[in-house]
């Protein structure tokens, strides 16, 4: 079997296996959510499906999958159908260019070349940011779609929001791609390499702050929940969806809390390297994993610990402090390497 | 750079928490007069701009923070509310109707479906109100246990109203934390009524039964746990940067605002207002025992959250001192013609079952006559109006409920202020619809 052959089955393994991989992630994600805020309220969260309750998101996709397709009279039906997938979609997207591994070096696998990546693009930062807005796209046209008040309000607090903080956010990310001299993640990660304090988090430890913030905006989660704020707009642009749609949304919250963990651990710390050297012998996926799964106990613990912000608060946050703040830590940086080198 | 710096402090600090500062300096900020009041109010109310697109939403009766039924159609440009259009009666079961048809004993069960948070108040208010109309005298211990349930209750009040007015504010941990808080207190009240919410304790003339055993030292483990509690309720709202920014200067209500819309408890209180029906219009045992009314200045939000919070505090204290100076003797007056006998008497002498007769059936002896009697209920003054044709039961009874007028107050509180803002200033002024719609 010749290498190009290999490469394109193992690009077809990959590309199968990875967005099931993320599947059933999510599936544990949202029994480990409700397992921590019930740690976190003195309860006991799920416990009846599977050993220590583990299997309640099966129970709740059959639930949902079983549930009747409600579409409201009213509602631009052909926009409400399409708006979940918009959402969806763009969520496994930016996975493919995402490095889990060691990336080109020589045959590891059969004798044949492995690269831990679906594709070694070029510009993968430019399409994280890209495809990340069309998930916009999909919140706001289902506010839109739904024919209610309530879910226009919530799509158009989910545009304005997620539109100010990916300024912050594309801001804070050229920093690290000058620190690289790449857009591509797997440049990125090489960058990185050693131990922990090559890491891009140090150096730019306020570009990485701002765009831990800017991602919870962007992932509609506490203290930025505004657009689904249950207290206020029952439940935001998801209010008339039902069934599997509103799994649909659900899911794809996870996935891209998933994603954006992964991006995260991508850019600032060091993506499946090891913090240390002498821990290379464990694979990269294992140290990915960790580290996404890190990230996402931190979204949890921010989400079931802190209070919702106002929405005037929320705006003045995005554009009177993150902004200024990540494009000064640009000017520094570029000045910086520069000067360096 | 200045304002930067603040806001960055802003963002970063509710994870470091403790942000705003000690307690001192706030202690010792200048009380604001009522046009300075008046003036930030002015302040925190947006602006409407001509000729926007008012879009029209109907908030409730089924909305997750509307708490109970009420339903208020709210005019929106944007976020912000341009006006408000409440509607009560959702709930309206007709309750002082039902009350003319029965004796003034049955209509104690009915009361305690008022406010459901706070049962025993509103049976304690009831039963103050008869017996001013037939001027029977309480025994002593009867008024200290009714003063130890009444608080009681205000501390299940309070707690619960903390945890909801918190979780509508973003954040649904605490509210468990103030779920399993309450849970002491409503233990503490199944033990001394046999019921966890619909209490029907107060009897005409005292209550339905003696302290039981164990009952005391319960308590006493409760209320020396409980200050603690708010400590830690405190160390985690008050100090928290962003329920200050989320709480302060909104929803600011003035004492005048306050007089106009018949707006009481700790709402008034936290307007500066030191009224308190248990110190201005003693009833029960709250003439006997010492303590301090919770009095803010501010009239916001922030400080509606500080008056409850002391109260839960004073009525720790209100209890441990009835406790400790709790009287021996019957809990309930004796007296032929008024009170219904001892249950268990009833079945054993002929004089008790004749008097448990007439009193279930005709009703206790009232003379003709009117009366109103207010009540320091935790909402806020729950007022009873009875006006009695001399017969067992009454012509015609009226609750003056506070959140009757708590509801009705909405429009001028949030006018000008933010969606997100009406639902935390919505709890903060504590409606129950049960109460409010009767």
């Amino acid at each position: 079997m010749s290498d190009p052959i290999a490469q394109l089955i193992f690009l077809i393994i990959k590309a199968i296996l990875l967005p099931v991989i993320i599947v059933m992630m999510v599936a544990f994600i949202i029994f480990f959510e409700r397992k921590f805020a019930g740690f976190f309220q003195g309860r006991v969260g799920p416990t009846y499906l599977g050993p220590w309750g583990s299997f309640q998101s099966f129970g709740d996709i059959f639930k949902l999958l079983s549930k009747e397709d409600l579409i409201p009279d009213k509602a631009d039906k052909p926009v409400f159908r399409m708006a979940p997938y918009l959402i969806f979609i763009p969520a496994f997207l930016v996975m493919a260019v995402l490095p889990f591994g060691p990336v080109g070096g020589e045959a590891n696998l059969f004798g044949y070349r492995f690269d831990y990546v679906i594709a070694n693009f070029d510009a993968a930062l430019v399409l994280f940011l890209a495809v990340g807005a069309i998930s916009v796209y999909g919140v706001v046209l289902a506010g839109w779609s739904s024919n209610s008040n309530f879910s226009l309000i919530g799509g158009l607090r989910a545009g304005a929001q997620m539109v100010s903080y990916e300024l912050a956010m594309g801001f804070s990310v050229v920093g690290v791609m000058l620190m690289a001299n790449s857009m591509s993640f797997v440049d990125i990660v090489n960058g990185q390499a050693g131990n922990f304090w090559n890491w891009y988090f140090i150096p730019q430890v306020v570009g990485g702050v701002i765009f831990f913030i800017a991602t919870l905006a962007e992932l509609n989660r506490t203290p930025f929940d505004l657009a689904e704020a249950e207290q206020e707009l029952v439940a935001g642009y998801l209010t008339e969806y039902s069934g599997m749609r509103w799994g649909l949304f659900l899911f794809a919250e996870y996935v891209n809390m998933v994603v954006i963990s992964a991006i995260m651990s991508t850019l600032y710390f060091g993506g499946w390297r090891a913090p240390l050297e002498v821990l290379d012998f464990i694979p990269g996926p294992i140290w990915l994993f960790i580290k996404i799964a890190a990230f996402i106990f931190l979204y949890m613990w921010i989400r079931w610990t802190i209070f919702r912000y106002r929405y005037n608060q929320l705006m003045s946050i995005g554009w009177k402090v993150l902004l200024p703040l990540s494009i000064l830590n640009l000017a520094v940086t570029a000045v910086v390497i520069a000067i360096v080198g | 750079m200045k304002d930067l710096l603040q806001n960055v402090r802003q963002v970063v600090m509710p994870l470091l928490a403790d942000a705003h500062g000690p307690d001192e300096a706030r202690e010792e900020a200048p009380r604001p007069t009522l046009e300075e009041l008046k003036a930030r109010k002015a302040r925190s109310r947006q602006p409407l701009e001509v000729g926007s697109e008012v879009i029209t939403v109907s908030m409730g009766p089924q909305h997750p923070s509307m708490h109970g039924v009420y339903r208020a159609e709210l005019d929106l440009d944007g976020e912000i509310i341009v006006d408000v259009r409440p509607e009560v009666g959702n709930l309206h079961r007709g309750v002082e109707k039902l009350c003319e048809e029965r004796t003034y004993h049955q209509i104690i069960p009915i009361t305690d479906r008022l406010d459901y948070i706070a049962g025993f108040a509103m049976n304690h208010g009831y039963c103050e109100a008869v017996e001013k109309l037939m001027d029977l005298e309480v025994p002593a211990r009867g008024r200290y246990i009714r003063t130890i349930a009444s608080e009681l209750c205000r501390l299940s009040n309070h707690i619960l109203w903390l945890g909801v007015h918190i979780m509508d504010l973003g954040t649904q941990t605490f509210f468990c934390i103030c779920f399993r808080d309450r849970e002491y207190v409503l233990d503490l009240l199944e033990m001394l009524t046999g019921a966890r919410l619909t209490h029907s304790f107060a009897r005409l003339g005292g209550v339905a039964k003696d302290l039981p055993d164990g009952f005391e030292h319960r308590c006493r483990k409760a209320i020396e746990f409980l200050p603690k509690r708010v400590a830690e309720y405190e160390r985690i709202i008050k100090h928290n940067r962003i329920y200050y920014k989320r709480a302060k200067n909104v929803g600011i209500f003035t004492s005048e605002d306050c007089f106009a819309w018949r707006v009481t408890g700790p709402a008034l209180r936290a307007a500066g207002v030191p009224r308190d029906l248990r110190k201005d219009d003693p009833y029960a045992a709250y003439d006997e025992v010492d303590f301090e009314v919770a009095v803010e200045y501010n009239a916001d939000v922030y400080d509606r959250f500080l008056v409850r919070m002391k109260e839960i505090r004073e009525s720790c204290k209100i209890i441990e001192q009835c406790l400790d100076n709790m009287p021996a003797g019957p809990f309930v007056a004796r007296d032929i013609t008024r009170t219904l006998p001892l249950k268990s008497d009833v079945m054993r002498d002929s004089a008790s079952m004749i008097q448990d007769f007439y009193q279930v059936f005709k009703g206790p002896a009232v003379p003709k006559g009117e009366v109103y009697r207010a009540t320091e209920a935790p909402k806020g003054e729950m007022g009873v109006y009875i006006r009695s044709e001399g017969a067992g039961r009454p012509a015609r009874i009226r609750f003056t409920t506070p959140s009757f007028y708590h509801g009705q107050a909405l429009p001028p509180l949030v006018r000008g202020e933010m969606v997100s803002d009406m639902v935390a200033i919505f709890a903060s002024i504590d409606v129950v619809l049960g109460d409010c719609d009767r």
